[in-house]
């Protein structure tokens, strides 16, 4: 079965002044319909960056060098300017972190759900009343013919999200990649939101990128995770096996980073170091310098190797334990 | 961690990548540097009424004057050499200039920050007053406040002052309006610093790319108010005649062939308010941080 | 039992619109007008004993940070005291002039806490300077002291804060908080904006200060798993109020409070036992706004055991236990 979404080798630089900052280098990913993958990763480590890549959402100063990245078996890069206005919001979607990078603030609802509906369908005014009612009931919004009046300043952070995502699942989409759209919300809220994906998921089929910063919300929503670190997936497999026994030391760190478990009052197993900035990267391995397996070995950049079930790019993964 | 580099150096690196304002910049500094040290280009000093001989008025350039060298942009209606007459005229325009600019500066940009981190009546009283004033024409100021005080180097910095303070206080106030809600600030008042170091030595420096710009703008602003007081007869005397001086004694005879007299001045006045409007232009550019690449 | 540190004794703080010229004229004409009032903090009572981290968590709207800067000193209260070693931290005229050095605050953006025009050399000895407690010979050697003790290469005091990141911003923060040598160190919201491996960075810096100085802190987050892992004990706040408030590891365990045990159920909790992808259990209904709360417990519309009582009758913070306390009808 082709799978819902597939990219091979995804590279995607920005050439500044400053020089090319390589801000996705070569990713691999595959869905299948009705699952979620969890894209994961800190700041600078290319996770939104692929996001937008997929949609065709990269503007100058970047650009994708080289890659393929197929919905349904259709090439999406490479395409010309309408044959990807077509596809994008039609079959394959996008929810960012702050609504209001979907809603435009000076219009109604109402009238932005149209726009979307009428931008890929020559639909009539009923028709399009009828769906966006049905597709904001969707997603578990209360009033629905209140909200379609409504003007996004008079929403909540939370219902904002929840209308974005309702424009996002107008048209069916095979695909709908997630950037961080519960960060900014409430925590009551965000798991309001985290429970309509899943049902939506379960319900539409729809294969969903949820990319984020937490893994708590990976290791419940999430079938697979992919760990990205400046540009590349260092691990990838089903979720609850690579948080279980994570096999890269950066995977672990991170797992280590976070107070969930740990003992109160003690520290935490910490990442020493910071996020190297994607400009000029050494050669080779670009965790090397914060971890403590490293080798000389590890200054060629280790490629992404099937261990035990799951990939991991790393000389020296950690042992099963 | 990147260069350590004060933001003031950094900010001239980027100044010197657009050619066509280090060019003006040139110019500026070219043009202000010739005027500053007039005596030493100069074969006379115009302001020396007991040099100039009549005889040697309205002569075209390149004439061979009586203190024996050639006038190079030929002379006035009064006998001097037009050469040395913009050159300490240009002088007298920039200092002129460059003080209103800077006391307005100080006296305005205080102002709008005091009024901004104030709040409640003091602010709304203060900025209703400089919106008051800017509902004027700063050459309707200009010109009344010349007027009353007369003329004089004196008299006609202060009547560019009064007149272009507001600008620096709209600016000033605009910028600490928006500094003073961010938590940089609210940390100094915790820790707690005084009101008069934190509008000082926080808000104020915080406030200087836009205020850089205005003052930029100002300067060249009130060189051409300058001028346009001297050329309608207030603002400096006739025994020191700034370059607008110069154009309104040669107006008359812009149509009798002598145009020199007019012309000259009036291409020294053009290629100084050009250069230091590109100069402020790049300025403003730069320090916009929403055309940032 | 020995005087609490900090106190806040009834503490409420209310934001209102403030009334124009146009308004005063249409009520004297008849016209409604709507007097918008937040009441961002409603008659909370805290104290904070010596040498212990308190954690305040809450959503947004709950009012711990603005709770935070009323204890900090630098926002009046509209009722009741915040005091220090029983003396006002903040003056009781009009003037709302902070009077003590005792309290200092870390602030959540790292970016924009700190001048980006001044060297952060300058920025950590501005206050000590300013306030005597060292003097400009004894600045330089005093500010390396500082970075050291966060980990920052003392040669860094003559950078801008531009040239560093989030994390190292945050570092720079704490030691002019700590510069100040204060007795109670305010934490609103430190780690929100980091990465999660600079945050463990931060934390661990935090802990290793807090028991060299034994300091005490309180330590405002909305990151349920952050709080926990800090504090000895921790105040939940729903809408203004404080909700329950105990040991941090007995709410933890055994929350009273409808409003708490749905939070701590609605988090997502990271697994590592394969337990496989789980259903969230999210609190039903919108967070109220905090310019319209609920009358009566401010929790009941989205309170699944909510009574007549919770409709009409605000509920006190009630002792449930020793150092326990939860404001609810219900509550065992």
């Amino acid at each position: 079965m082709t799978a819902a979404l597939e990219v091979r080798g995804l590279k995607t630089h920005f050439f500044t002044r400053s020089g090319a900052v390589k801000a996705v280098d070569g990713v691999d990913l595959s869905i299948e319909r009705g699952r979620v993958l969890g894209l994961v990763g800190e700041s600078g480590s290319g996770k939104s960056v692929t996001g937008l890549s997929i949609l065709g959402l990269i503007d100058h100063p970047g650009r994708i060098v080289e890659g393929s990245v197929r919905l349904d078996g259709q090439e999406l890069v490479g395409l010309d300017r309408d044959a990807s206005r077509r596809v994008r919001g039609r079959r394959i979607a996008m929810i960012f972190q702050d609504p209001m990078m979907t809603l435009n603030p000076v219009l109604r609802v109402g009238t932005q759900m149209s726009m979307a509906l009428r931008a890929h369908e020559t639909v009539s005014n009923a028709v399009v009343r009828e769906r966006s009612l049905k597709a904001l009931g969707k997603v578990g919004l209360p009033a629905p013919e209140q909200c379609l009046a409504a003007y996004p300043h008079q929403l909540s952070g939370g219902m904002r999200q929840r209308v974005a995502i309702a424009i996002a699942l107008l048209h069916s989409p095979s695909v709908i990649v997630a950037d961080e759209p519960t960060t900014a919300l409430d925590v009551s809220i965000q798991a309001q939101i985290l429970q309509e994906m899943q049902r939506l998921g379960a319900e539409t089929g729809v294969a969903l990128v949820w990319i984020t910063h937490d893994l708590a919300v990976v290791s419940s929503l999430a079938h697979d995770i992919a760990v990205m670190y400046a540009g590349r997936i260092v691990e990838y497999g089903p979720t609850a096996d690579v948080l279980a026994q994570p096999r890269h030391p950066y995977t672990r760190g991170l797992l280590d980073s976070v107070p969930g478990e740990a003992e109160p009052g003690e520290k935490l197993a910490q990442i020493p170091g910071s996020i190297p900035a994607l400009i000029d990267l050494p050669p080779g391995c670009a965790f090397r310098a914060r971890c403590s397996r490293a080798t000389g070995a590890c200054e060629t950049m280790p490629e992404i190797a099937d261990i035990g079930g799951r990939l991991a790019r790393c000389f020296h993964p950690l042992e099963a334990a | 961690m990147r260069r350590d580099a004060s933001p003031f150096l950094r900010f001239w690196i980027e100044f010197a990548e657009n050619r066509l304002a280090l060019l003006a910049l040139g110019v500026v500094i070219l043009v202000v540097g010739a005027a500053l040290m007039a005596p030493l280009f100069t074969p006379q000093d115009p302001y020396d009424i007991g040099k100039l001989v009549l005889g040697d008025a309205r002569r075209p350039p390149g004439h061979v004057g009586s203190g024996g060298y050639v006038h190079l942009l030929g002379t006035d209606a009064q006998g001097r050499d037009l050469w040395s007459a913009i050159l300490y005229g240009l002088r007298i325009s920039i200092q002129i200039g460059i003080t209103a600019g800077a006391v307005a500066f100080i006296v305005g940009g205080s102002l709008g920050a005091i009024a901004a981190f104030a709040g409640g009546r003091t602010e709304a009283l203060i900025m209703r007053f400089i919106d008051l004033q800017l509902s004027f024409p700063a050459i309707l100021l200009a010109l009344v406040i010349s007027a009353i005080l007369g003329q004089g180097k004196w008299q006609l910095t202060v009547a560019l002052v009064a007149s272009q303070y507001a600008y620096f206080a709209r600016t000033a106030h605009g910028a600490a309006v928006a500094e003073r809600a961010k938590e940089y600030i609210e940390a100094a008042l915790s820790t707690p610093l005084s009101s008069r170091v934190v509008v000082f030595r926080h808000i104020l420096p915080n406030c200087m790319p836009p205020l850089i710009v205005v003052a930029t703008v100002q300067i060249a602003n009130a060189i051409s108010l300058e001028a346009t007081l001297s050329f309608l007869g207030l603002g400096l005397p006739v025994t020191h005649p700034s370059l607008g001086t110069l154009i309104a004694n040669g107006f008359q005879y812009m149509m009798s062939g002598r145009y020199w007299i007019s012309i000259y001045p009036g291409i020294a006045l053009i290629v100084l308010i050009l250069a230091v409007n590109l100069v402020s232009d790049q300025i403003r550019d730069q320090l916009n941080p929403r055309l940032q690449r | 039992m020995s005087a609490p540190l900090l106190e806040l004794d009834a503490v409420s703080r209310r934001f209102s619109r403030k009334i124009s010229l146009g308004d005063r004229i249409a009520a004297k004409l008849g016209a409604p007008v709507e007097t918008r009032e937040v009441r961002a903090v409603e008659n909370v009572s805290l104290s904070v004993m010596k040498g212990e981290t308190l954690g305040l968590v809450g959503e947004s709207g709950c009012g711990k940070s603005t709770l935070g800067r009323i204890a900090a000193g630098i926002l009046p209260p509209s009722a009741g005291t915040a005091r220090l070693d029983g003396k006002p931290v903040m003056a009781e005229d009009g003037r709302h002039q902070k009077l003590t050095t005792r309290v200092q605050t870390v602030f959540q953006d790292p970016f924009a806490s700190l001048n980006p025009r001044k060297r952060i050399g300058e920025t950590i000895g501005e206050g000590p300077l300013a306030h005597g407690l060292i003097d400009r010979a004894g600045s330089r050697a005093y500010v390396a002291e500082q970075l050291s003790r966060v980990g920052l290469d003392p040669s860094y005091a003559s950078r801008f804060p531009h040239q560093f990141s989030g994390g190292q911003r945050q570092r720079i923060a704490i030691a002019r908080a700590l510069a100040m040598k204060p007795d109670l160190l305010i934490c609103d919201e430190p780690v929100a904006s980091l990465d999660v491996s600079i945050q463990a960075q931060v934390l661990n810096l935090f802990l290793d200060l807090r028991r060299a100085l034994n300091l005490t802190a309180i330590f405002i987050s909305h990151d349920l798993g952050v709080v926990r892992h800090l504090s000895d004990r921790v105040a939940i706040m729903y809408l203004g109020r404080i909700v329950e408030i105990g040991p941090a590891n007995e709410i933890y365990a055994a929350p009273k409070h409808p409003y708490t045990q749905a939070l701590l159920a609605s988090v997502p909790r990271l697994n590592r036992h394969r337990e496989g992808r789980t259903a969230f259990k999210p609190i039903a209904g919108e967070l109220p706004s905090p310019l319209s709360p609920p009358p009566g417990c401010h929790f009941h519309p989205r309170c699944a055991l909510a009574t007549e009582r919770c409709r009409t009758e605000p509920p006190q913070l009630r002792p449930l236990g020793p150092m326990r306390w939860a404001a609810c009808h219900l509550a065992e």
